[in-house]
């Protein structure tokens, strides 16, 4: 079961600060949520193993302040992780904990492999530069050289989410906060990644945009088979998109399963704590 | 002029800027920071190419100044005096004497020469500059060789203009590892850059950077598949003085009569055109 994961991970940790005496051994650790009292290190991701397959969705749920950013950061180097393993299975990086890597080759994973849609276009978009450009900076990056073919790559993504062509020359600073959102998801798609990563995409949308931008994410992976890794704090978004769903509360991963099983029957009690808060 | 130190600098500061040329040689294309001095010109004015000159120059050397393909210009006066009153070399105007030609914006219509240096001042030596205003992004884009943002910036041009519409400063990838801003030169001069006999260095007063080509670097501009690097369009147009037709033309408008005209941009080479045709005349005339 194990080799056929596209990406696996294994005890991860994060942490801010250089932790004290009485923090830095996990068995004497007495951490107050996921920070040391004593020396303020903050541990926003222990010990995260998880593996994501082939086609599914795996929603990552929990609280703010949770580490599920952190996590998602990591997997796409946006952040170092402080230790652990992210495995790809993958011909070029076989057996190798890509985390390691140099930094010329992470850029190489993100720009061929990955594809990442933040909770704000700001981060994942050029606001001065067109809607076309920002898709061909991710098929430049991941090696395109050929204007026509990558403006028409570019012209299928934007019907697909849904981006009238005719303003396809225009900025997404003059778009709304969804289109923005649909720009990046088109963006996120131009280089065919194996892997995307989601982080509150659906946030700060109202309902019906949400709806279809969801609804787009659905599409998109029933008809290219794209493993996704989603984070959200809105168990509704979780329900509709994701195969399995991680719970996670101060760094950790307490709850892991079936979406449905998790929803139905949760076991630890923060889990029940959060399906019961849902309206 | 004997209060002056030799060149104007102190000793050690000529130094660490040689030092900092030395390090530019070696890893063409890379932009080593260097502490720019405050000079008797304002930053922006120069000081980059003029600190490069002042620090390598020697007695037996002989200067040239340009501006903008001008010999004659105020800027280039200005900075042949500032040198020829600290070291007393000898100026000249001509390309094929010069062994310093420090150049503001365009590379001589002479080629050059081996054992020949050029001295480009630069306005803006970061060619990532306009898609990531921060410093130490682009130092580590350039480390991880990430340069989409300069492609991009093409590829804009041509989803706006239909074509890439550099006026100048079309940037080059040099060594085939670094992407360089060839500092404000038109595109007609960008393939002098390639393997080109004479060492060339670039300077950034303002900005505080050093960078260079070593002779017989390969130097290529940007250009994608479909739309391949041009130079500037002449064809069918000639110099007014001179008749040349395959160097670099400034047009001039002439505001009483709507003519447009087109002259030579280098002046020294215009010059010396029409003194070798007046010579032929001569000759012909004689026999």
């Amino acid at each position: 079961m194990h080799n056929d994961a596209i990406l696996s991970v294994k005890n991860l940790e994060k942490q801010f600060g250089p932790g004290c005496s009485t923090c830095h051994n996990e068995s004497t650790r007495k951490l107050e949520k996921n920070y040391c009292p004593q020396c303020g290190t903050v541990y926003a991701c222990r010990n995260i193993s998880f593996n994501l397959f082939p086609g599914e969705i795996l929603g990552i749920v929990g609280e703010s302040g949770s580490g599920k950013s952190t996590l998602m950061q990591c997997l796409y180097f946006d952040e170092a992780a402080t230790s652990g393993e992210l495995i790809l299975n993958n011909q070029e990086f076989q057996e190798e904990n890509v985390l390691e890597l140099s930094s010329q080759q992470k850029r190489y994973i993100r720009n061929y492999h990955f594809g990442m849609v933040y909770q704000n276009p700001l981060k994942g978009l050029k606001m001065d530069f067109s809607a076309m450009g920002n898709i061909a900076e991710k098929l430049i990056a991941a090696g395109g050289r050929n204007v026509a073919e990558m403006e028409s790559i570019g012209k299928t993504l934007l019907e697909k989410v849904h981006i009238p062509l005719f303003r396809m020359k225009e900025e997404p600073k003059r778009f709304s906060g969804g289109m923005q959102q649909r720009v990046q998801i088109a963006k996120a798609l131009s280089n065919n990644p194996p892997i995307l990563f989601l982080d509150e995409v659906t946030t700060g949308l109202d309902l019906s945009v949400q709806a279809s931008v969801l609804d787009l994410i659905k599409t998109i992976q029933r008809e290219l088979g794209i493993s996704m890794i989603v984070v959200s704090h809105d168990l509704a978004v979780i329900r509709m998109l994701a195969d399995r769903t991680l719970v996670m509360l101060n760094g950790e991963i307490i709850e892991e399963g079936l979406t449905d099983q998790i929803l139905e029957d949760p076991q630890n009690p923060y889990t029940q704590q959060l399906v019961y808060s849902l309206l | 002029m004997n209060q002056h130190h030799f060149a104007f600098f102190d000793e050690g500061s000529k130094k660490e800027i040689r030092r900092t040329i030395l390090k530019a040689v070696a890893i063409p294309g890379y932009q080593v920071p260097f502490s720019s001095r405050e000079m008797p010109i304002a930053r922006g004015w120069g000081t980059g190419g003029l600190q490069i000159t002042l620090s390598i120059i020697g007695r037996e050397d002989c200067l040239k100044v340009i501006d903008q393909g001008s010999d004659e210009s105020v800027n280039a006066v200005s900075i042949k005096k500032l040198v020829h009153n600290t070291t007393s070399v000898e100026i000249t105007e001509r390309t094929q004497e010069a062994t310093i030609i420090q150049s503001r914006h365009r590379i001589p219509e002479i080629p050059l020469q081996g054992g020949q240096i050029l001295v480009l001042q630069v306005p803006t030596p970061e060619p990532l500059r306009q898609v990531e205003p921060r410093e130490y992004m682009t130092k580590i884009l350039h480390s991880e060789e990430e340069y989409s943002g300069a492609w991009l910036q093409l590829f804009e041009q041509i989803m706006k203009y239909g074509r890439t519409a550099t006026g100048a400063d079309h940037p080059v990838y040099v060594n085939s590892r670094y992407v360089m801003a060839p500092s404000p030169i038109p595109r007609f001069d960008n393939v002098k850059m390639n393997e080109s006999d004479a060492l060339i260095l670039l300077g950034a007063g303002r900005e505080k950077k050093i960078y260079a080509i070593p002779p017989y670097t390969d130097v290529q501009s940007l250009a994608f598949e479909d739309y391949p690097f041009a130079v500037e369009e002449f064809s069918g147009k000639s110099c007014r003085f001179c008749g040349a037709t395959d160097v670099f033309l400034d047009e001039v408008l002439d505001s009483a009569t709507g003519d447009v005209h087109y002259q030579c941009n280098d002046t020294s080479y215009c010059l010396e055109q029409l003194n070798s045709h007046e010579k032929a005349k001569e000759e012909s005339s004689y026999a």
